[in-house]
């Protein structure tokens, strides 16, 4: 184990359209946020940590070059990754590690998408090859429902009931971020919006989907020694998990979804966590679909295998429920696909250190990050809490 | 927002040769004759379909060649109403997988060959467990989508 990391700030851009500026200058407007957080800037980091989902998004391969500036990097060592979903989340860990050996004292991690430059689903066909998979899994709506309805499939859970639950969590969250004021879409729906609205890809609706999304979020991890000296009031790093899957769609097991299992379990080891659902007071789980969100519930063992749909309606991963899920409104409102898996670390640091606003879960003083990637390929996990 | 801001368009084309290989090679000559290919895994005795040249979980080269069975069942389903760049056809169509008979995998392919406009008449017809078996376009090229779907029985 490494030695103790902590976050002492967390920016974020506002989310949207965002095609009044360019993409340089989106990254150097969450790049200033997150200084002015933590109240540091470019002299105090030690190594930079930057990323977006596969860069056929951006259109320009070589994003750590023309963020160079932005991103204050130079000079610095710099390190780039991109797993799709969760990317956001693979820099969170690659600065985490970094912190964690001993070899830096203070990393800035940022991650940035700007949907609206370019063809994010055309960008998806091209994470498969064009032999098999690329013709069946492409777009993002298309790999998720599949997974979603194997899930429904393989418990013989009731339409009535599934949509439902995804038609509350896509109620809740669209109304959630009403009071996340960087949040992208926010809109009062009724059950019967979401239930009634457009098929995407059966059983997906329109409610049932992320949108696109233009943003950057950026977090700086420091040692413990820094911190205690900088800032009053750090999150603290916890436990951490990450675990990627095969190529061949389906080989393994998408519903009792062993990545997702593997993430939780490795980073609830590390905190010592053995019953989630009493002992995590807020989770922002990487949600960009309605029925994604509780697939993970399961995995993530906040609840039995089958159940997520059931305890939903009941309330308990709302926002004034047992566990908060989302309360920023998550993946579902705003996905700057790069930024999204770092949006969620961000969002989990702000509510364990009391600086989510209007959003703040009462007391909340251990969060669980998560965000998923790949085509249902990667999931990562990162827990912190409020104490050392 | 809602303002048209100016942007500047462009666009990126690339060409790529992908090496084929001899295990795609002699799947899609396969297809090319329709036969649907795989090969089994000598140590996990597993028939995997496309046909693989190792076996993900043992780590081995894959074994003997079998032609598998053109049928199978519905293991689960998603119906696509958009249009996208690289889609395999036109909406709306339904990407399923599906477990051929005496293989031990799922193979991802089209559901079709029926009125996809009614959502309940797809949902009464495309079940999980349902049969179904694959439908071949008139000419061949040795591609994925020599195989036009799969229609249920």
């Amino acid at each position: 184990m490494g030695r103790p990391v902590a976050i002492i700030g967390a920016g974020q851009t506002k989310h949207g359209n965002r095609s009044e500026i360019t993409y340089p200058d989106l990254v150097r407007e969450g790049v200033k946020s997150v200084f002015e957080d933590a109240g540091v800037g470019p002299d105090d980091i030690d190594g930079v940590v930057f990323g977006t989902m596969p860069s056929m998004m951006e259109g320009v391969a070589l994003t750590h070059f023309y963020f160079a500036d932005a991103l204050q990097a130079v000079g610095k060592p710099i390190l780039k990754s991109e797993t799709c979903g969760s990317t956001g989340m693979s820099l969170a860990l690659t600065g985490y590690y970094w912190v964690a050996s001993g070899m830096a004292d203070m990393v800035l991690v940022v991650g940035s998408e700007k949907m609206h430059e370019g063809d994010s689903q055309a960008t998806m066909t091209t994470v498969a090859e064009p032999f098999y998979l690329r013709y069946f899994i492409a777009g993002a709506p298309g790999i998720f429902s599949l997974q979603s309805k194997l899930w429904i499939d393989r418990y013989g859970l009731s339409e009535e009931l599934v949509r439902d639950a995804a038609a509350k969590i896509s109620v809740d969250h669209h109304n959630d971020a009403f009071d996340n004021p960087v949040a992208h879409i926010k809109k009062k729906l009724t059950m019967d919006d979401v239930k009634n609205s457009k098929v995407v890809v059966y059983p997906s609706r329109l409610w049932d989907i992320c949108p696109n999304s233009d943003g950057a979020c950026g977090v700086i991890f420091a040692s413990e020694e820094k911190a205690k000296k900088i800032c009053r009031n750090p999150a603290w790093v916890k436990g951490v998990g990450y675990s990627g899957e095969e190529y061949w769609f389906d080989d393994s097991d998408k519903v009792v979804w062993k990545s997702a299992i593997n993430a939780a379990k490795q980073a609830y080891k590390m905190a010592g966590i053995t019953n989630p659902i009493e002992e995590l007071d807020v989770a922002e789980i990487y949600n960009p679909f309605t029925y994604v969100e509780l697939l993970h519930y399961e995995c993530f063992g906040f609840c039995d295998f089958g159940k997520a749909s059931d305890l939903t309606l009941k309330g308990i991963f709302a926002r004034d429920g047992k566990l908060p899920c989302d309360p920023s409104g998550g993946v579902l409102c705003t996905n700057p696909i790069g930024a999204s898996g770092l949006i969620r670390v961000a969002e989990a640091a702000m509510q364990v250190t009391g600086k989510a606003g209007d959003h703040q879960i009462e007391d909340a003083k251990l969060g669980f990050a998560h965000a998923m990637g790949g085509a249902s390929q990667f999931n990562g996990v990162m827990i912190v809490g409020s104490e050392l | 927002m809602g303002k048209n801001f100016e942007t500047l368009e462009h666009q990126v084309w690339l060409p790529y040769k992908f090496s084929v290989g001899p295990v795609f090679n002699r799947f899609f000559e396969g297809l090319k004759e329709g036969k649907i290919l795989g090969n089994r895994c000598p140590k996990c005795n597993k028939v995997l379909v496309p046909a693989r040249s190792f076996c993900p979980e043992c780590f081995v080269d894959m074994g003997d060649w079998e032609e598998v069975s053109q049928e199978g069942e519905v293991v689960t389903w998603a119906q696509a109403n958009y249009e996208f760049f690289g889609a395999p056809a036109e909406p709306p169509f339904i990407g399923a997988l599906i477990r051929l008979d005496h293989t031990d995998c799922n193979f991802l392919h089209l559901v079709g060959g029926f009125d996809l406009s009614d959502i309940d008449a797809v949902k009464s017809k495309v079940k999980s467990g349902a049969r179904v078996k694959a439908v071949w376009s008139d000419v061949k090229k040795g591609h994925m989508l020599d195989i036009k779907f799969f229609e249920p029985e």
